[in-house]
């Protein structure tokens, strides 16, 4: 590989991102799949980093889902989106950050699509004012989260306690990254790094210590795709996708996977579970999966947090031995103590996947 | 005195005009950019369909227009439009004045790395037809030298047929220089498998079709009708493509010790920035718009100047050196009109 091919398409994919006052809307699903993640998204940026970073108890649904799944006309999910906008503008800011890929992919292609068809966007305005008597600004910037962290990676890591190394040697950590398919892969442009190579995670990999792998089916979808999963008949389509990247990224013997979208950490985590019964084969070393972990995750283990406060008990494939590595403390006793040490019980141990 | 025709370009165009200009007793002043003539020419090993040494061509060539006057490493610094004639300024300071310029200024091979999925910059063992070239040439390159090379594939219409890449134009030759340079490594490493990835095969010219019959017949190669989708590299190195197969309906995936990418034809800058000194129409596929694509390919609108070559459009060797016979015949005929 030759790294400086890399760097070079990178270069030609710089994004724009402001480095202050954003309006900042939450996941359907992420603060159920790993609770920790917006939580520290916010103390980061707020409270590490002094930054003004608003949002609103009125945010709803983008829609994406459901349009994706084509239950929705693309009409009413542009309706839901110009009331966030419109949100948006009530409350004074005009650049807007999702924590959400496909919301990120979702405000862009409608933004798009209202530049290619200002006749569109007129019909929308019409609709969200006969709905809600609202009106709306367009953002000045839209930016997904992961691209904010990208931005602020540098300051995080003059921050951090710990590096992306290994403590025994002070090897780096091999990070496999995954980007979300709603990211870059519809307007490569939009993402930094673009779609092919893209840089947005892999910069937060470089500027933490650790070194990327690039295997075969590093572009592949993480499996998720809302109409393999949520349709039922389709999910041995969902695990034979996630099966494949496993076969593919096994053999560089990753530490850890570090992703930016909402599904792609749950279904990696979760799959390897499903795997491991299925087949009895795992993919980490001495039985252990690989742990998968998202951006602010593994922005908040750098900066010194406690694992459980980032809610990494949640996840099935266990983190132990990635802190370890490291040389993160934790407290094996609290893993499952949840607020105010309320015992949250332990879960059932899988035959085949090892995990504390 | 000689009519004075100013060629602008060395390539094989160029040469061939300066060739008959000479013939019929004019004086044709060559302007090459480079330090050397016989442009793409010039760096290539053998041609299809006969398998002729391009340097036989060049050299030929060049011989036979050694009488001409040529600049090397000479652009034009600007064009003045005077009253019967034009005034070409050169980087060198000096200044000819003509009646006629011969515009042979080529094409330019399409960035093979503007392709980001075909990996060519990115991954060690991609490279394009203009590198296989290359090594054919001087057997120096450490990606192929040496190395026990099993399999290969061609990715044909790279950057061609394209409107992503933003070239729509077919690049004509590519096709038959994939199946050319897959017999040839097919040669070189006998024990290889080789696979061509094809949109159509374009294969129009004289002997084209036996070519490409030999390929199959005599060299088992596979010829998969389907885009490449993606090109990563695996932990040895090696180079997996992804693809359709769409004869066969299915996706298919292999691992390769080579990929050698067919990046076609694009308009020259240098072409497009020496018309605008004169104001030349630019055709909608950025190449020299010609009077007109049936009787007139070597005129353009304005008086005096004619081209010849791929500054139109992607050509073939024949094809170019007809042009370029087919342009002198033009201002020769302007000239002695002329006179009369």
């Amino acid at each position: 590989m030759i790294y400086q091919g890399k760097q070079k398409i990178w270069s030609d994919y710089q994004k724009e991102i402001p480095d202050d006052h954003w309006f900042y809307v939450r996941s359907c699903i992420r603060q159920n799949f790993f609770p920790g993640s917006e939580r520290m998204m916010m103390e980061i940026c707020r409270n590490v980093l002094g930054k003004d970073f608003y949002e609103t108890e009125h945010h709803t649904t983008c829609g994406g889902i459901a349009y994706h799944c084509d239950t929705i006309p693309q009409e009413t999910a542009m309706t839901i989106v110009a009331r966030q906008f419109a949100l948006m503008t009530e409350a004074g800011y005009e650049n807007y950050v999702a924590s959400c890929i496909t919301s990120f992919g979702n405000y862009t292609e409608i933004l798009e699509t209202w530049h290619e068809f200002p006749e569109l966007e007129a019909k929308i305005r019409e609709m969200l004012w006969k709905a809600c008597r609202k009106e709306f600004n367009k953002p000045k910037y839209l930016a997904h989260s992961s691209d904010l962290i990208y931005k602020y990676r540098n300051d995080i890591a003059e921050k951090a306690r710990f590096r992306l190394v290994d403590k025994e040697n002070g090897e780096p950590l091999r990070v496999v990254e995954h980007i979300g398919c709603h990211y870059s892969k519809m307007f490569p442009s939009k993402g930094v790094g673009g779609a092919e190579y893209p840089y947005v995670l892999a910069g937060m990999i470089e500027s933490w210590g650790g070194n990327v792998i690039d295997y075969p089916e590093r572009r592949h979808c993480c499996g998720y795709g809302f109409r393999q999963y949520h349709v039922k008949a389709n999910r041995g389509y969902s695990l034979s996708n996630t099966h494949k990247k496993f076969e593919s990224m096994e053999p560089y013997k990753p530490d850890m996977i570090i992703t930016n979208c909402p599904g792609c950490p749950y279904f990696l985590d979760r799959w390897q579970y499903v795997i491991a019964e299925m087949e009895g084969k795992t993919y980490g070393q001495n039985g252990y999966g690989i742990p998968v972990l998202t951006y602010e995750e593994v922005a908040g283990l750098v900066l010194g947090y406690d694992p459980w406060d980032l809610g990494l008990q949640l996840h099935q494939v266990a983190v132990e031995p990635l802190l370890d590595k490291i040389g993160i403390e934790y407290c094996a006793e609290d893993k499952y103590k949840g607020l105010n040490r309320k015992d949250i019980m332990r879960p059932g141990l899988p035959e085949n996947l090892k995990c504390f | 005195m000689k009519e004075i025709v100013v060629i602008i370009g060395g390539g094989i165009a160029g040469l061939e005009a300066a060739t008959q200009l000479l013939k019929l007793g004019y004086s044709p002043i060559i302007i090459e950019k480079n330090d050397r003539l016989g442009g793409h020419v010039a760096r290539w090993n053998r041609l299809f369909p006969d398998m002729t040494p391009a340097k036989d061509i060049v050299d030929d060539l060049i011989a036979s227009s050694k009488d001409a006057n040529i600049f090397l490493n000479t652009e034009i610094s600007f064009v003045n439009r005077l009253k019967d004639s034009y005034n070409v300024m050169l980087s060198n300071g000096i200044s000819i004045n003509s009646r006629f310029i011969l515009y042979t200024t080529g094409f330019r091979l399409f960035e093979a790395q503007k392709k980001e999925e075909y990996g060519y910059g990115v991954y060690n063992q991609v490279l394009t037809n203009a590198d296989l070239e290359n090594w054919f040439n001087t057997d120096k390159d450490k990606r192929i030298s040496g190395k026990d090379i099993r399999k290969i594939g061609f990715v044909h219409c790279v950057g061609s047929r394209d409107e992503k890449a933003r070239n729509s134009q077919c690049s004509k030759v590519c096709c038959i220089t994939a199946i050319k340079q897959a017999i040839e490594m097919k040669e070189k490493f006998p024990e290889s498998e080789v696979f061509c990835f094809y949109m159509d095969l374009r294969l129009f010219g004289k002997k084209f079709e036996d070519f490409y019959t030999k390929a199959q017949r005599d060299h088992g190669i596979h010829f998969i009708r389907g885009r490449v989708s993606e090109v990563s590299e695996n932990i040895n190195g090696q180079v997996i493509v992804k693809a359709e197969d769409t004869l066969a309906g299915k996706p298919l995936k292999v691992t390769l010790d080579l990929l050698v990418l067919m990046s076609g034809m694009v308009c020259n800058p240098d072409s497009t920035k020496a018309a605008s000194m004169l104001h030349l129409p630019i055709d909608s596929d950025g190449f020299l718009q010609s009077s007109d694509n049936v009787f007139h390919i070597t005129s353009s609108p304005r008086k005096g100047i004619y081209y010849a070559g791929a500054c139109t459009g992607p050509k073939t060797v024949p094809e170019t050196l007809a042009e370029a016979r087919s342009a002198v015949l033009d201002i020769h005929s302007e000239i002695t009109a002329g006179k009369k």
